[in-house]
């Protein structure tokens, strides 16, 4: 019999809320977690709004020791470690400097650009010709598998531990892998996640491209606007999400508890043709990836209660609606619910899967659907595809089977997954 | 400056890089860096540029480093390996 995956842990670090607790009080509220930064302002952003974690001194503290925290300035690597331990620790496993090499445990933790801060620090000595002076720790912050080498000694995993990167696919992507690693007998534990850090440096590139926002300085809550008719761009956002998979097997057998099943998924891409290119998404390879996922969860579109969305709050998200219809074959009324939890973080970027992810499966083990801000307007193009009942801007409370949840990234790279309440 | 004066501002230098708590506490001018305090190879780096910012002083190339001889040491495993395995 196949294996079967389930969820058993979850952490997180997110603009709205830093916590699971903290974290699902804030996305069944509708908290926004997008403030303005004066630093964006000086520095000549179109966009001063982001949204950021807010992470004390003290805890800090609680996550890395004051050897480590030595010149270190990787705000990704912070984010993915508090997330990371967490929701290994809410799996019900604790943490133990001499524990016993687990190697039935690996860990796929992606990111984009990790450690920005500390490359330009590094960038900066080596030009005034201080190379000397970059320290030991310059290639463990900057490189881009620091994430799980950092998260790999802390926790003392023996099996695979490895960085993934596909843009913004890839919080979304690192789950599947790690799914797929424990269904083919690899491993009987993933810990996977994303991270992303909040930096200037790596949000200029976008704000050059005329893609965030920039109507909303004064009102930086209303700025991230999913399916808005006002949308006007993305929001910047930063953080980590994590989750603990483990095969049923394990999980029965230690008594955990369990969050969600998954069920299955697909990762493809467009191949920049027929549509897509290096920033836009082949709308077929997006539709092919979401029936697909459907196949390998073997499920019928029918029995889909919610999807959360990619969602950016740009010119794409119709395109990403009629996509979804197209795919599921289900529109106006019999649409499924809807939600984009971007119109509350802002698009995390390389972290938004994983912090997306954690966000369906807490719908499921709760049963709720959370509120949609920012879009009192939708789109009237959205309104001719699906109902507007289907994009709730209070929380739903509501019992739900099977979520779908799909990201897309730079490069047409795209990923779904279902998402199971968990059933004997 | 005395060889005593000297002793307490390398103790404070070293003491986030230590993991044995017993031989830091009863640090003498004979104490080993690696042996006796457990500081992790890599942060030998870290404990010179401290001491050099702490004394305003150059130490890189000096023949008295000990980190380059451990470097150096550490070169001649790492060939004496790569001949035995070629």
């Amino acid at each position: 019999m196949s294996v079967r995956v389930v969820i058993t842990g979850l952490g997180v670090v997110a603009p709205n809320g830093v916590g699971l607790e903290e974290f699902t009080k804030a996305i069944k509220a509708g908290t926004s977690g997008v403030t303005f930064h004066q630093q964006l302002k000086d520095k000549g952003f179109s966009c001063c709004i982001g949204g950021v974690p807010s992470i004390s001194q003290e805890k800090t503290h609680q996550y890395l020791s004051s050897l480590q925290l030595r010149g270190f300035n990787s705000t990704s690597i912070l984010y993915g470690c508090i997330a990371g331990i967490d929701a290994w620790k809410d799996a019900g496993f604790s943490l133990e400097e001499q524990s016993n090499l687990d190697y039935d445990t690996g860990i796929i933790f992606g990111t984009g650009t990790s450690g920005i801060e500390k490359f330009r620090e590094a960038i900066y000595k080596i030009d005034d010709q201080k190379v000397r002076r970059l320290g030991s720790t310059t290639v463990v912050q900057t490189m881009a598998s620091g994430i799980s080498a950092y998260l790999g000694g802390i926790l003392g995993f023996g099996n695979q531990v490895t960085t993934n990167s596909s843009a913004c696919t890839t919080g979304t992507e690192a789950l599947l892998m790690g799914f797929e690693r424990i269904k083919n007998g690899k491993s009987k534990r993933m810990l996977v996640g994303s991270s992303s850090d909040s930096s200037l440096y790596t949000w200029g590139g976008f704000d050059a491209m005329r893609v965030m926002s920039y109507k909303h300085n004064e009102s930086p809550e209303k700025g991230s606007r999913p399916m808005s008719e006002t949308a006007s761009g993305f929001v910047p956002g930063s953080g980590s999400g994590a989750l603990v998979l483990e095969s049923l097997e394990s999980a029965l057998e230690r008594k955990a508890v369990i969050y969600a099943e998954v069920l299955g998924g697909n990762i493809n891409s467009g191949g920049q043709r027929n549509g897509g290119t290096l920033t836009a998404p082949n709308a077929e390879a997006v539709q092919k990836c979401i029936t697909d996922a459907l196949r390998d969860a073997q499920i019928n579109s029918s029995e889909i209660d919610a999807i959360n969305g990619h969602l950016t709050a740009t010119a794409k998200d119709t395109l990403e609606i009629e996509n979804w219809v197209k795919a599921l074959q289900r529109k106006e009324g019999e649409f499924p619910y809807i939600n984009s939890l971007k119109s509350m973080v802002g698009h995390c970027l390389a972290a938004a899967g994983s912090i997306e992810c954690v966000a369906s499966v807490l719908q499921i083990k709760e049963q709720f659907v959370f509120p949609n801000i920012n879009c009192e307007d939708i789109h009237p193009e959205i309104l001719k595809l699906i109902s507007e009942e289907k994009i709730p801007r209070k929380m739903i409370q509501k019992e739900l089977n099977n979520i779908v949840k799909a990201s897309f990234g730079f490069g047409d790279v795209n990923a779904c997954v279902i998402f199971k309440k968990y059933i004997k | 400056m005395t060889k005593e004066e000297l002793i307490i501002k390398l103790t404070a230098i070293v003491k986030p890089y230590i993991q044995n708590e017993e031989a830091f506490n009863g640090l003498h001018e004979n104490t080993d860096f690696i042996n006796d305090l457990e500081i992790n190879s890599a942060n030998l780096v870290d404990v010179i540029l401290d001491v050099e910012d702490e004394f305003n002083i150059e130490i890189d190339n000096d023949p008295r480093a000990a980190y380059f001889r451990q470097m150096e040491n550490g070169l001649y495993v790492r060939m004496a390996l790569l001949q035995l395995l070629i």
